[in-house]
């Protein structure tokens, strides 16, 4: 109830900003405009639609808009205004107190067709009634919509709505579009200047999508700047604009003939070949662009085709006819100050764009991260290469994968998913290092031999069992979307897990070897096996079980990058190297090395992407090749251990 | 023991001058008896050479006698063209085999020279071919092209593919043979150099090094994925097969050609290395490969010797591209995908490394295998419960055969030769051959 009588009020404001007239009922005002509704022209239509406004008549919305969308009818018989609904029988009316009046024959109404100008006339007439709708939702739909389509005819109606807004996130709304359309289409140019400039280093889309069309500019060319025009700059041929570019500007405006273009010559001088020659050239020697012109000004001279510009005539016609850039927008004063005005947004919407940059960086450093950890392990604590870990990569999410089929709920699937990632892993770790590896520790390179054939053999097998076309494996629900800070800040959920759990390996492994008596004997064995061995420890067993944990872990990371990446039997493959570049450049031996590579591998890459960004596989190769350059400045990575170089 | 030293057990010895330091992995093959024998020619001293010289000799008369150029219609124009390509791959595998097998560089790169190669010789194929294209369809217009016009057309045809028309910078020598095959040679050479330069300089070593060259090759693979590379992106070069300027000369013939052509640089280069592996050089390069450090304190220049293997190697393996893209007709970038470089350090293994002859008998052995499972025509195994397709399961089976001559035949399929010639490897009980361990000592293995 408050809210009609509040906008009950706003209406009368509204008839008092726009036409002081008496309130008077729909019906009284339909009466005493008949003609006008009738026959609606742009000219005549202004007070009825002011009449209108000023009712306060709670149909006078309806009326208008049924009038706007021709659904509106005049009984022929006592000339009565009525709001028409298709009906079997014709029409049903509605008359203007808004009660039914029964049906009628087409052929007893008169329909209203208004045309598109006093349409238009309506619609703005009916922003204002939806702008002061009791109904919240209706006023938000209304901004929307002005939001969307911004005409310098909502501005009046919305001002007048903004004062008697009784919600406050609403009342912002409207204030904020109010700013937005003054600076658009405020008569007062210092009205627009302080809109522009109240809205200091905002960098709302909105503001932008406002602001860029005041500097939009088009070319122009001529002697001297149009009349009247707000210059932007005057362009120099051959620099900010090239002098074919400028030329057409020129060509466009009707300052000069239009320059031959090749094909146009080669036309016109194969329509004139006569008895083996053209302009006195034979036509055996038009191989040349010097023999073409020339037969071509014979041709000129001979009157034959038209004249062509060449190019003295443009370098004069150029020099003659500066090209100039004008806004759109005629007053300069605006166009300076929204030029300030995206000038400060740029900066902040830079210092943004760095931050996201920087959020994605370390999602990939994360991501990369995680598919080095394992063997952070296997290699760079044990030394043993291990070619065939991109497979167990794959083998994890092949796991989440077959998980997800027998269990439906994602959540609880993802959760059975990682251990059991890690079991098979972990089995298939200890059997490869069993079976093959611990015959070759003192061989790296047939190590690396080796697993490239167990790396070969399992992904063909993959291929075999789970085909080649790309597998799902979904992510539960809760980790769909992204965390959004504004339209340029946002990163998605998924990657932010990954961030997590990246950080819960690195506290593992951390405990693993700082605080377990696994990680104890494990830094025992590799430091020196046989001193180990004589302290009771059993390195046969440590190596296995080490090997076991570092291919779990990849087993896990595997689930984890199936979640965003396409599982295929290639998923593996496709990390592998860049995980072995992650280990190298951090430095073997060192978690906190392995950490550092990943963060400068994800920067790197991400930072070359910005730069390039139509192009992730040249980021790949640039990456590459400044890591094969890194290790020349650093062999033994960003954290070197003492004593311990690469190759040994 | 090294292999130097084993120099003295010679029966009957030099008679004077410096020791004929030999032993390729070629002779690790030849009885001790026949060194006594004298005078003593290059191919006596080194049978396999000789033999290895005599079959291919032999057999590319049979494939010639039996090809369908001169008129017997035994074996198709496409099996022919198989063939070469296989020498052509016994090719690269001898370039693998002195880098990793002799000098000890298990380098993951060198099929990414062999690309190079192909897409240097596309280059000027594909350019050459199109012009007379161009040409032919520009030659009914009433108005002689020009120049212009023509690069013009040649470059719309070529990169329309990738949505471009502008002649990349990279195609500036694509109109010249000559130059094209100067850059067969330089282009690989040089990235080799460069690459070899700055690893080796940085005594970067073992698995690092293979996994720094995997890099590369992966880094170049990525870098011509892309349409921007110049060398049309993953559409890759085609239509290599026809020989600009011959194509009134049939396909049979042509294939014939480059089987010959592929033929006499397998035996050229075979000889080549042969001779150069049984001199000095390469005693210097078996010794980097068992102990890198004592050959540098003995006062040789490692980094230079490897450099100029690695470098010299890819250069054959461009060369080696340049024969065989024109067979296969086409080259697109997964071509020198790190797999490829790895299949080539696979078929070395299997062969035998250390001994040329144990190259070019994997390359052979298992690129034909290969092609016979992959083709279909190997014969299914019915289990009951799921029948072995081979065309699936051959890379499982290379790969576990590949585990396999690691773990139990390092010599691969020349320990047959061996065996066949009674040599055993003395039993070190389980203690490693060598200082770099996959070596073979040859002399000391006959012992």
């Amino acid at each position: 109830m408050r809210l009609t009588l509040l906008s009950l009020c706003a209406a009368l404001c509204l008839c008092l900003a726009l036409a002081p007239a008496r309130a008077e009922s729909l019906a009284q005002i339909a009466a005493a405009h008949a003609a006008a509704i009738e026959k609606p022209s742009r000219t005549t239509i202004g007070p009825v639609i002011d009449a209108l406004a000023a009712s306060g008549d709670p149909m006078a919305a309806p009326f208008l808009q049924a009038w706007g969308s021709k659904g509106l009818g005049r009984r022929k018989s006592d000339g009565a205004f009525f709001l028409l609904a298709p009906d079997p029988a014709g029409y049903a009316l509605t008359d203007l107190t808004g009660a039914p009046a029964g049906t009628s024959a087409t052929s007893e109404i008169t329909e209203l067709k208004p045309n598109a100008g006093v349409r238009g006339l309506i619609a703005s007439a009916l922003v204002a009634f939806t702008l002061s709708d009791p109904d919240p939702a209706r006023r938000a739909a209304a901004l929307e919509s002005i939001a969307a389509d911004p005409k310098a005819e909502s501005l009046d109606p919305l001002r007048a709505a903004v004062e008697t807004e009784p919600d406050p996130v609403l009342k912002a709304r409207k204030l904020r579009l109010e700013r937005l359309l003054t600076l658009r289409f405020d008569p007062d140019s210092a009205a627009r200047v302080a809109a522009i400039e109240g809205f200091g280093a905002d960098a709302g889309l909105d503001l932008r999508a406002a602001l860029s069309p005041l500097v939009a500019t088009k070319r122009a060319a001529g002697p001297i700047p149009p009349e009247g025009a707000n210059v932007a700059r005057t362009l120099t041929p051959g620099g900010d604009i090239s002098e074919a570019e400028a030329y057409a500007v020129l060509v466009d405006a009707g300052l000069a003939p239009a320059r031959l273009r090749p094909e146009d010559q080669k036309t016109a001088l194969a329509a004139h070949i006569a008895e083996g020659k053209v302009g006195g050239v034979p036509v055996a020697d038009l191989s040349s662009q010097a023999a073409r012109d020339r037969a071509y000004t014979a041709l000129e001279q001979a009157g034959t085709v038209p004249t062509a510009a060449t190019d003295d005539e443009v370098t004069a016609a150029l020099a003659a006819n500066p090209v100039y850039e004008i806004y759109a927008e005629p007053d300069p004063a605006v166009t300076a100050a929204a030029t300030r005005a995206l000038h400060e947004i740029g900066l902040k919407v830079g210092a943004m764009q760095a931050v996201d940059l920087g959020l994605d960086a370390l999602s990939l450093a994360s991501i990369y991260f995680l598919a080095a950890i394992g063997l952070a392990i296997t290699f760079g604590v044990m030394g043993v290469i291990n070619m065939a870990h991109g497979e167990f990569i794959t083998m994890g999410a092949y796991t989440g994968y077959v998980v997800q089929l027998w269990v439906p709920d994602l959540t609880l699937s993802i959760l059975i998913a990682l251990p059991l990632a890690f079991a098979l892993t972990f089995g298939a770790g200890v059997a490869i290092e069993r079976l093959v590896i611990r015959h070759l520790y003192k061989r790296p390179l047939e190590t690396l031999l080796a697993t490239f054939g167990i790396s070969i053999a399992l992904q063909q097998i993959f291929k075999n069992i789970f085909g080649t076309q790309a597998r799902p494996l979904t992510a539960p629900a809760w980790l769909d979307g992204a965390w959004v800070v504004n339209d340029v800040i946002g990163i998605s959920y998924i990657r932010i897990a990954i961030f997590v759990l990246a950080l819960l390996f690195l506290g593992f492994f951390l405990w693993l070897m700082k605080r377990t008596r696994l990680g104890l004997e494990v830094r025992a064995v590799t430091q020196n096996p046989a001193m180990a061995a004589s302290m009771g420890i059993n390195p046969d067993r440590i190596n296995m079980l080490t090997f076991g944990i570092g291919s779990g872990i990849a087993g896990i990371a595997g689930v984890a990058i199936g979640l965003f990446a396409k599982v295929t039997s290639e998923l593996g493959s496709d990390y592998i190297v860049q995980s072995f570049m992650t280990v190298v450049v951090g430095g073997v031996g060192n978690i906190w090395g392995t950490l550092a590579g990943a963060t400068m591998i994800g920067t790197l890459q991400k930072l070359i992407e910005f730069l390039n960004p139509s192009n992730t596989l040249a980021a790949q190769t640039y990456m590459i090749l400044f890591i094969i350059l890194f290790i020349q400045v650093r062999p033994r990575g960003i954290i070197a251990l003492k004593g311990r170089a690469a190759g040994d | 023991m090294t292999a130097l030293s084993s120099v003295d057990k010679y029966p009957g010895g030099e008679p004077s001058g410096p020791p004929p330091v030999r032993g390729s992995g070629g002779e690790g093959a030849e009885p001790p008896g026949s060194a006594a024998l004298a005078p003593r020619s290059f191919l006596a001293r080194n049978p396999s050479v000789f033999w290895f010289l005599a079959i291919l000799i032999g057999f590319t008369a049979l494939v010639t006698v039996l090809s369908p150029a001169l008129g017997a219609e035994v074996i198709s124009t496409s099996f022919i063209k198989t063939l070469g390509k296989t020498l052509c791959l016994c090719l690269v595998a001898l370039a693998m085999d002195v880098v990793w097998g002799y000098t000890g560089i298990l380098s993951l790169g060198h099929m990414a020279f062999f690309a190079l190669g192909g897409y240097m010789i596309g280059q000027w194929l594909m350019y050459a071919r199109t012009e007379e294209i161009v040409l032919t369809s520009l030659a009914g217009t009433p108005i002689p092209p020009t120049a212009a016009e023509v690069a013009q057309g040649v470059a719309t045809q070529i990169f329309g593919v990738v949505g471009s028309s502008e002649m990349p910078a990279i195609w500036s020598f694509a109109h010249s043979l000559p130059a094209q095959l100067a850059l067969v040679v330089l282009v690989p050479g040089l990235l080799a150099f460069l690459f070899g330069w700055l690893a080796f300089r940085s005594r970067v070593t073992g698995v690092y090094l293979s996994i720094l060259t995997q890099a590369m090759t992966l880094a170049l693979s990525l870098y011509l994925f892309q349409n921007d590379s110049g060398l049309r992106g993953n559409n890759g070069l085609s239509g290599l097969q026809n020989l600009p300027g011959a194509a009134q000369i049939g396909q049979d013939r042509l294939s014939l050609w480059f089987f010959w052509a592929s033929a006499a640089a397998l035996a050229l280069t075979y000889l080549l290395l042969a001779w150069a592996l049984s001199g000095k050089f390469g005693s210097v390069l078996r010794a980097i490969r068992d102990d890198e450090a004592r050959v540098r304190f003995l006062g040789y220049p490692v980094e230079a010797y490897k450099i100029f293997v690695f470098t010299g190697t890819a250069v054959l393996c461009g060369l080696a591209g340049a024969l065989y893209y024109p067979q296969a007709g086409i080259i697109n970038p997964a071509e020198l995908a790190p797999i490829a470089s790895i299949y080539l350090a696979v078929w070395v293994a299997i062969g035998g490394r250390g001994r040329l002859y144990g190259a070019v008998l994997g390359a052979v052995f298992v690129s034909l295998l290969s092609s016979w499972f992959t083709g279909g025509r190997a014969p299914s195994i019915p289990l009951g419960f799921y029948t072995v397709n081979w065309v699936d399961w051959w890379q499982v089976l290379l790969g576990l055969a590949f585990v396999l001559v690691t773990l139990f035949a390092p010599k691969g399929l020349g320990g047959l030769v061996d065996m066949a010639q009674k040599i055993r490897t003395p039993d070190r009980k389980g203690a490693p051959l060598g200082p770099d361990d996959g070596a073979l000592q040859e002399r000391e293995a006959q012992e």
